[in-house]
């Protein structure tokens, strides 16, 4: 479809333009995790050891990009739930445009919402100390696979949004899920202190593989991942690349179908 | 030529529990206006839906300007103009944001886009709206959009299903002017509406429907005629009651009907029969309060012809499971 791409480019065109009308948006999704990194920074900072150069800041930032990013999910979701329940997806469906095109677009308007998220927390992350060690290429590097973290679950974000009636279910289901995934991992505090099996838990956890990744990228140890020697902690840029590409095979094509299917 | 044909439409929902469609058949003669006419819950939105490629039906067939709606929706969405309760537009951006963006989905450049845009915010009395966010528009100005947004490639078949509920007397009217005028333009209409004065007002044909199928079809006149014909209707003080039964009685032929006091029975001949009883109640030196010919209203129809008022909402369908649960 010669269209399809245009048809894409103006849904998300769409989204990056309710952005510039209701900028309130932009500010609380912005807010949220800058908030996060302040007190996360001085509430915990003070009182967690790391022996790293630059102290806890320095672990605590992958942590909270990753943490963050995985909010897309909750986001997307959310989006796409409250478009169907105001009809807009029906009137989009009544057009003569490429099918994938409403789904498409939005996954790039919150991977686009997501760049700005992410540049305007590294800011604030550096006005409280972190600093980056590895140089542009690996700094950016481990951007990259923030953004395509979030681009990946947000394609999860396509289906649950789909499948639920009300947005405000999504929203709690969202924090009911993303809570969870991001304390039991070992974005803000060492694995070691958990369960047993909390731990293993922990570090299978795909965001404990992307936080040890990107803490890896940054050119930092990884102090709080790798207790259980397994494999994914021992390989978190494998782990997360894997985790990324399973995620968008398999939640890619479902969602389309669903899309599709949602007329019977 | 019909620009708009279903045959025997069937849609269940929950695995055949819901009926929704029962096998529903309709046609729009090009270039008229259909207003389907029927309660909530009897199958109007349903039908739309299927017509505009939104909902594939259990079994049954429909067309769109001859093109399959269920082999072939990409051709039928090229065609047509969706609006009403379950079409809309993006709240949080203003009308022309809007306007622009369908214009670019429809695949019209840039500067068509823009040019359409303004061209109908003038037509439909928007443009000092046109910067403003959707969210604090009324609800006629809401629908007008609405409207519009769904005429951007100037669609020759149009499906708005109930274009004006929800909106006040004003809102109405003004949404009644707008649509007549795109009736004058030549465009096929299909209009679903609860209003049986709108169906009266609108269309051209209308096909009442109720449970899921169309229980009469018709123009407003052939519909009412169908309940019944006119009926004389004579309202007297209390004292000239009895004798005014009497005139209506002879003049009728059939036996009257008196509410408090107005007297009314069925005619045959109309005018003629008016004038009668005119001279009739001169003679007996009475003075009628009122008096006149009643012709059925849509609401008569309705009532006549499901045994409930379409007002009423009327719970979807379920079929009974045979056997029960155990």
């Amino acid at each position: 479809m010669k269209y399809a791409i245009n048809d894409a480019v103006v849904i998300t065109k769409r989204q990056l333009l309710q952005l510039a009308r209701v900028p309130e948006v932009l500010v609380f999704s912005t807010i949220q995790p800058v908030m996060f990194v302040l007190l996360f920074r001085f509430v915990f900072g003070g009182s967690i050891s790391t022996g790293q150069p630059g102290g806890y800041v320095q672990l605590l930032m992958p942590g909270i990009f990753v943490q963050t990013v995985a909010f897309t999910l909750a986001s997307t979701a959310i989006g796409l739930a409250e478009d169907m329940k105001k009809g807009l997806i029906d009137r989009f469906r009544s057009l003569p445009i490429s099918r994938g095109a409403v789904i498409f677009g939005r996954t790039f308007g919150d991977a686009l919402l997501n760049i700005l998220v992410l540049v305007v927390m590294a800011c604030a992350g550096f006005a409280v100390g972190w600093r980056p060690t590895s140089g542009i290429f690996h700094t950016s590097m481990a951007f990259l696979f923030l953004f395509m973290f979030g681009y990946a679950l947000s394609w999860i974000g396509i289906l649950v949004g789909l499948s639920v009636k009300e947005a405000r279910t999504v929203q709690s289901v969202g924090f009911l899920v993303t809570f969870p995934l991001t304390f039991l991992s070992n974005a803000f505090a060492p694995t070691t202190g958990m369960p047993k099996i909390l731990q293993y838990f922990a570090e299978w956890n795909p965001v404990s593989t992307m936080v040890a990744a990107c803490r890896q990228l940054f050119g930092l140890k990884n102090q709080f991942g790798a207790t259980a020697n397994s494999w994914p902690s021992q390989h978190p840029l494998q782990t997360s690349l894997l985790y990324m590409v399973i995620l968008m095979v398999v939640f890619i094509p479902l969602s389309i179908r669903k899309y599709k299917n949602y007329s019977n | 030529m019909k620009s708009v044909i279903a045959e025997n439409l069937v849609k269940t929902y929950r695995n055949g529990e819901v009926i929704a469609l029962n096998g529903l058949s309709l046609d729009v003669e090009e270039g008229t206006v259909l207003g389907v006419l029927g309660p909530n819950g009897s199958g109007k939105t349903t039908t739309v839906r299927i017509l505009a490629t939104l909902l594939k039906p259990d079994s049954g067939s429909a067309t769109v300007a001859g093109i399959d709606v269920i082999k072939n929706p990409e051709k039928v969405r090229e065609l047509i103009g969706l609006s009403g309760q379950y079409a809309a537009v993006d709240e949080t951006l203003t009308g022309w944001d809007n306007l622009v963006m369908f214009g670019r989905l429809y695949h019209l450049g840039r500067q068509s886009s823009i040019d359409r845009a303004n061209e109908l915010l003038e037509r439909f009395d928007l443009v000092e709206a046109a910067r403003r966010p959707i969210k604090t528009y009324s609800g006629g100005m809401r629908r007008r959009l609405d409207l519009a947004a769904s005429l951007i490639v100037k669609p020759k078949i149009l499906f708005l299903d109930e274009p004006t509920t929800g909106l006040d007397p004003r809102g109405r009217q003004d949404m009644w002017g707008v649509i007549q005028e795109l009736v004058k333009g030549g465009v096929t209409l299909l209009l679903t509406t609860q209003y049986l004065e709108e169906a009266d007002q609108l269309a051209d044909e209308i096909a009442v429907i109720d449970r899921g199928t169309v229980i009469a079809r018709g123009t407003s006149d052939a519909l009412k005629k169908q309940v019944g014909g006119e009926r004389l209707e004579i309202t007297v003080e209390n004292a000239d009651v009895a004798a005014t039964q009497e005139i209506v009685a002879k003049i009728s032929g059939h036996a009257t009907h008196t509410d408090l006091r107005t007297i009314s029975a069925p005619v045959l001949n109309g005018s003629k029969d008016l004038m009668d009883a005119l001279r009739a109640m001169d003679e007996a030196k009475i003075h009628p309060l009122d008096i006149g010919l009643k012709r059925p209203s849509l609401d008569d129809v309705f009532l006549s012809l499901t045994g409930h008022i379409a007002e009423e909402t009327v719970q979807e369908t379920v079929k009974k499971k045979r056997g029960g649960k155990k």
